[in-house]
């Protein structure tokens, strides 16, 4: 239902992708297209990145966008668009993940 | 994204109108789809899921990976009548991620000690609407028993295709607002869409188990709601 419920539009990831590209800034385009188990932001959810790394919204409760947010600096050097998959934290390895224990598909696009 | 379609669908959503970004996962490219817009085959059955369910998702179609990521209006409830069913329908819809907002021109009863925190006018329907115009996303339920009142604002939700129209009223009381409608040129079709007696048949008898009832009905309606061609066109 929060879906249903965006009265903010200031906040809105989306409304500010259209804002920073008027003003002539790169833009890349993060949004969570499937979830599995336990996941902190639903389907749909946006991050939008700028060339600096400037971000606003979120696809996780934080626990993946700075991931997200590396990756967006290269999609949007290269304009190829990519699918990231996100699964639970291995500590031991000092991979970035969900600590909730979901999985999750993120889809990385370049505005433009 | 295509910026053509960013700008689409931002415009789409600042009026309030469903639209659904169609996303192709292979090739990237996207577009914008408005609730009503023909889509055909597998596709379109995919669309019509998605508007109605409101959760957006990935859909497998001829082979091809599409995410449908679908964007709706806040669903808006408009009560005629700051009565005591309303005083606890209020908060009630404020839990259930309603926009709510009461319109009754009795200051009487439009008071704000009774309604603390709620968007209220103490102001005949005509007034209030054209300001804050009803949609196809928006929910009316008229509780006020006064036809002078009652009536123009059923109209109003008629014409502007709300998604849930409900009023209160015994059957008897229900069937002469049926007969002063049809007399004023409504049509029967439209009366049909009336919910009355309002709410869904749990047997309420309080003001605040009448309040359950009716905003459960307006969640069903919001939940099942049809998706004829142009229902949300203006």
């Amino acid at each position: 239902m929060s879906d249903l419920v965006e009265r903010d539009h200031a906040r809105d990831p989306l409304m500010i992708a259209e804002e920073w590209m008027k003003a002539g800034r790169d833009v890349a385009i993060a949004t969570v297209v499937e979830t599995w188990g336990s996941a902190p932001r639903p389907v749909g959810s946006h991050l939008v990145i700028d060339a600096d790394g400037s971000f606003e919204g979120s696809v996780s409760g934080g626990c993946v966008e700075g991931a997200v947010i590396a990756e967006a600096a290269d999609v949007l050097a290269e304009g190829k668009a990519r699918m990231l998959e996100f699964g639970v934290a291995d500590e031991t390895a000092w991979e970035v993940g969900l600590s909730c224990g979901g999985r999750i598909r993120v889809y990385v696009e370049r505005l433009g | 994204m295509d910026p053509h379609s960013l700008k689409k669908l931002n415009a789409l959503r600042r009026d309030r109108r469903a639209a659904i970004l169609l996303t192709d996962l292979g090739d990237g490219r996207d577009r914008v789809i408005c609730e009503g817009d023909a889509v055909a085959g597998a596709l379109g059955e995919a669309v019509a899921r998605v508007f109605r369910s409101g959760k957006s998702g990935v859909a497998e179609v001829d082979g091809r990976n599409f995410f449908l990521n679908v964007h709706l209006p806040a669903p808006r409830l408009v009560v005629i009548g700051a009565v005591h069913i309303s005083q606890a329908l209020a908060p009630m819809a404020k839990i259930a991620g309603f926009d709510l907002t009461i319109i009754d021109p009795r200051t009487a009863f439009a008071s704000p000690e009774r309604f603390p925190g709620v968007a209220l006018h103490a102001e005949w329907p005509d007034e209030a609407l054209a300001r804050q115009p009803l949609d196809a996303y928006t929910a009316l339920a008229a509780l006020t028993h006064d036809p002078k009142i009652d009536d123009p604002a059923l109209k109003a939700a008629f014409e502007a295709k709300c998604f849930y129209i409900g009023a209160l009223g015994s059957r008897k009381t229900h069937a002469r607002r049926v007969e002063r409608l049809m007399d004023a040129g409504v049509a029967s079709a439209a009366l049909e869409r009336i919910d009355a007696p309002i709410g869904l048949d749990i047997g309420a008898a309080t003001p605040a188990e009448i309040a359950v009832a009716v905003l459960g009905a307006v969640i069903r309606a919001l939940r099942t709601r049809g998706l004829e061609a142009g229902s949300v066109s203006t």
